[in-house]
């Protein structure tokens, strides 16, 4: 294990800029997530330090040494892909035993079964060994790929959204495991994925790409309740931030400056009308089952919240709204601190 | 895969009565002239040109006698001074007034045909094989152009171009070689085999050479731990259409060899018995010729179905 940094790394294919002057540094032991919608760079940039692709400028250093036109054989990192993931023409311990057999590393046989024993009990897939890896199930494929990457000790391990392609019940279940096995290994990991519940629960510090480009970085909690820009704040939380003109509704704690206000539900009070003053009314009422969406119309504005399930909310009430320590953000959307 | 592309609507039995029995009808009629061939290796000389044809007859294996031997006309007194007859090939042959004198060129002609097809086809597909991979994974400049102008050396028969290869051939002392026979078939067949592989090596995901890379292998050892097993259907399938091709070469063969090297095709017309041509003995020549690709094909008969219905079916 080992610190990772990227310095000034820039990345074109053709036209498109897929990384732009990007710095970033990932200290020993630590999960870093990278957080972004499909085409923002995360693949480009994973790329980019396992060596699969070289950057048109700037420089990536692992463990003090400058990897940055070095071979990806020899940059000792691990790599879990998001789809593809195992050989089909090999069995599960085959597949787990294929990076120690490289004849880059000098291992005997039994060092390797001892290592693919351990790590097959770790990826909880000890019991599948002798299968072909095409008749597994994808939970039980995906925790062989992220056995594969295990089974060493790089420098980092670089993860390509390896939970993508599976059902919301098993990517629950795995994302517990990965973390556990982060933890119990000390591993420095880079974690890529546009699943802000995966980067919130898994992350030490989440990063935010926007078009090539490192928007913020900080731990969960910065990143949530002081995002930079609307952009930041766009990426985090459920249902989604509302974004309100200024004037939509009075505020008088807000700033000079304000142009948009950002309000998730911990920021709005809301009550059914008293004495014929109201800023909306309840369009629909989503039950989730431990909990309601609340759609209201403010003017010409949707809003979407989530209420207790026993609140008594329906279609068509008139409504009041109070703000409580919202965002506030500039005419460039950039926030202004409170 | 357990999702097949077959029609949802399963056919009727009625349906698949009617499809059957034109396939078996259509393989009975295409299976005519070989049966035939087949019979004919089996009958005599007089019974193979008898008028009207014979199809019932009884089967001899002077054919192959005469094929694999060449014989001397003697007379009745110096055959009626040898001792007695060793074997049955001796005994026809006597009959007819003649004496073996030795074995004939059909087994080395036979030998430099397995030599050329096979070697041509190992060139060929390795050849190929590199080529495909280095198409499918690199940004090799001109990529199209240079697949089309691959693809564009069979747009003409081969054999519009027999005068200048003769030509080159008697230059550079190739006519007449086992190796000149093997370039030319590889050359013939390696664009076949670019662009069959390429798009068997296409379907292999990236994925499994970048993983392998990232794990410590060359981009070389990746090749050929993870896209050679991957590739070994597409591989057989390619071997097999290249193999047929120069196993069946005929005309280059009769332009370009005459001795040493000759395959057999061009061969085995040209045995002649006495008085014309020995057609039993041709016949024996052809169906023994059949053989080895038979076995071939049969050994890989699902690769080769595989590469016949290649792209047709999705997984």
């Amino acid at each position: 294990m080992a610190d990772v940094s990227l310095r000034n790394v820039s990345k074109a294919f053709g036209d498109t800029e897929a990384i732009k002057d990007l710095t970033l540094s990932i200290s020993d032991g630590e999960f870093v997530v990278l957080l972004g919608p499909t085409g923002a760079g995360k693949t480009t940039l994973l790329r980019l330090v396992a060596g699969l692709e070289r950057p048109d400028s700037g420089s990536i250093v692992i463990d003090g040494r400058d990897v940055t036109k070095l071979e990806p054989a020899w940059r000792d990192v691990a790599f879990v892909f998001q789809q593809y993931s195992l050989y089909p023409h090999l069995t599960v311990a085959e597949n787990l035993a294929f990076p120690l057999r490289s004849p880059a590393r000098k291992l005997t046989e039994d060092e390797i079964r001892m290592r693919v024993a351990e790590v097959a009990k770790l990826v909880r897939i000890d019991h599948k060994l002798g299968n072909k890896s095409t008749r597994l199930s994808g939970g039980e494929m995906q925790r062989v790929a992220i056995g594969r990457a295990l089974v060493r000790k790089p420098a980092i391990y670089l993860m390509d959204e390896p939970l993508s392609s599976l059902d919301a019940k098993l990517r629950g279940d795995l994302r517990l495991e990965l973390k556990r096995i982060q933890a119990e290994l000390g591993a420095t990991m880079l974690y890529v994925t546009h699943d802000q519940i995966e980067a919130m629960t898994m992350a030490d510090r989440i990063g935010i790409l926007a078009e090539g480009r490192l928007v913020q970085m900080g731990t969960p909690r910065e990143i949530y309740t002081e995002p930079a820009n609307l952009h930041v704040a766009a990426r985090l939380g459920q249902p989604a931030i509302n974004l309100l003109p200024a004037d939509l509704i009075a505020d008088a704690a807000a700033p000079t400056g304000t142009k948009t206000i950002g309000a998730r539900t911990e920021h709005l009070t809301i009550r059914r009308a008293e004495n014929g003053h109201a800023h909306g009314t309840v369009d629909w009422v989503e039950h989730l089952g431990d909990q309601n969406h609340l759609h209201l119309t403010v003017g010409n504005r949707k809003l979407v919240t989530l209420t207790d399930p026993d609140s008594l909310f329906k279609k068509g009430d008139r409504v009041t709204i109070q703000l409580r320590a919202p965002l506030y953000f500039d005419g460039a959307g950039n926030r202004i601190a409170g | 895969m357990s999702a097949t592309a077959h029609s949802v609507v399963e056919p009727s039995t009625a349906s698949k009565r009617v499809a059957a029995t034109l396939v078996v009808v259509y393989a009975l009629i295409s299976m005519i002239p070989l049966l035939w061939i087949f019979a004919t290796s089996f009958k005599t000389p007089p019974d193979s040109i008898a008028y009207p044809p014979k199809v019932l007859f009884t089967p001899s294996i002077e054919g192959y006698c005469n094929l694999f031997t060449t014989r001397t006309r003697q007379t009745p007194e110096y055959i009626s001074s040898l001792p007695p007859a060793t074997s049955f090939c001796d005994e026809t042959t006597r009959k007819r007034n003649m004496v073996i004198a030795g074995p004939s060129n059909f087994l080395p002609r036979f030998v430099n045909s397995l030599v050329i097809a096979f070697g041509s086809t190992f060139c060929a597909v390795f050849l190929g094989t590199l080529a495909a991979y280095g198409f499918s994974r690199f940004r090799v400049p001109l990529a199209d152009d240079l697949l089309f102008f691959i693809l564009s050396t069979r747009f003409m028969p081969p054999i519009a171009v027999a005068i200048p290869i003769y030509l080159m051939y008697r230059e550079f002392g190739l006519s007449d070689t086992a190796l000149g026979m093997i370039l030319l078939y590889t050359a013939v067949n390696v664009s076949l085999a670019v662009w069959l592989l390429k798009g068997f090596i296409d379907e292999i995901p990236k994925e499994y050479e970048e993983a392998a890379m990232i794990d410590g292998y060359t981009r070389l050892q990746a090749f050929r731990k993870v896209v050679l097993p991957q590739a070994t259907t597409g591989i057989a399938a390619t071997a097999i259409f290249c193999l047929i091709f120069a196993w069946n070469e005929y005309a280059f063969a009769s332009l370009l060899t005459s001795g040493t090297a000759q395959t057999a095709p061009p061969f085995i017309p040209t045995i002649i018995g006495e008085g014309g041509q020995d057609w039993p003995a041709v016949a024996a020549g052809t169906t023994v010729f059949l053989v080895p690709i038979l076995v071939f094909t049969i050994l890989l008969r699902k690769q080769l179905l595989r590469g016949i219905t290649f792209g047709a079916v999705r997984k």
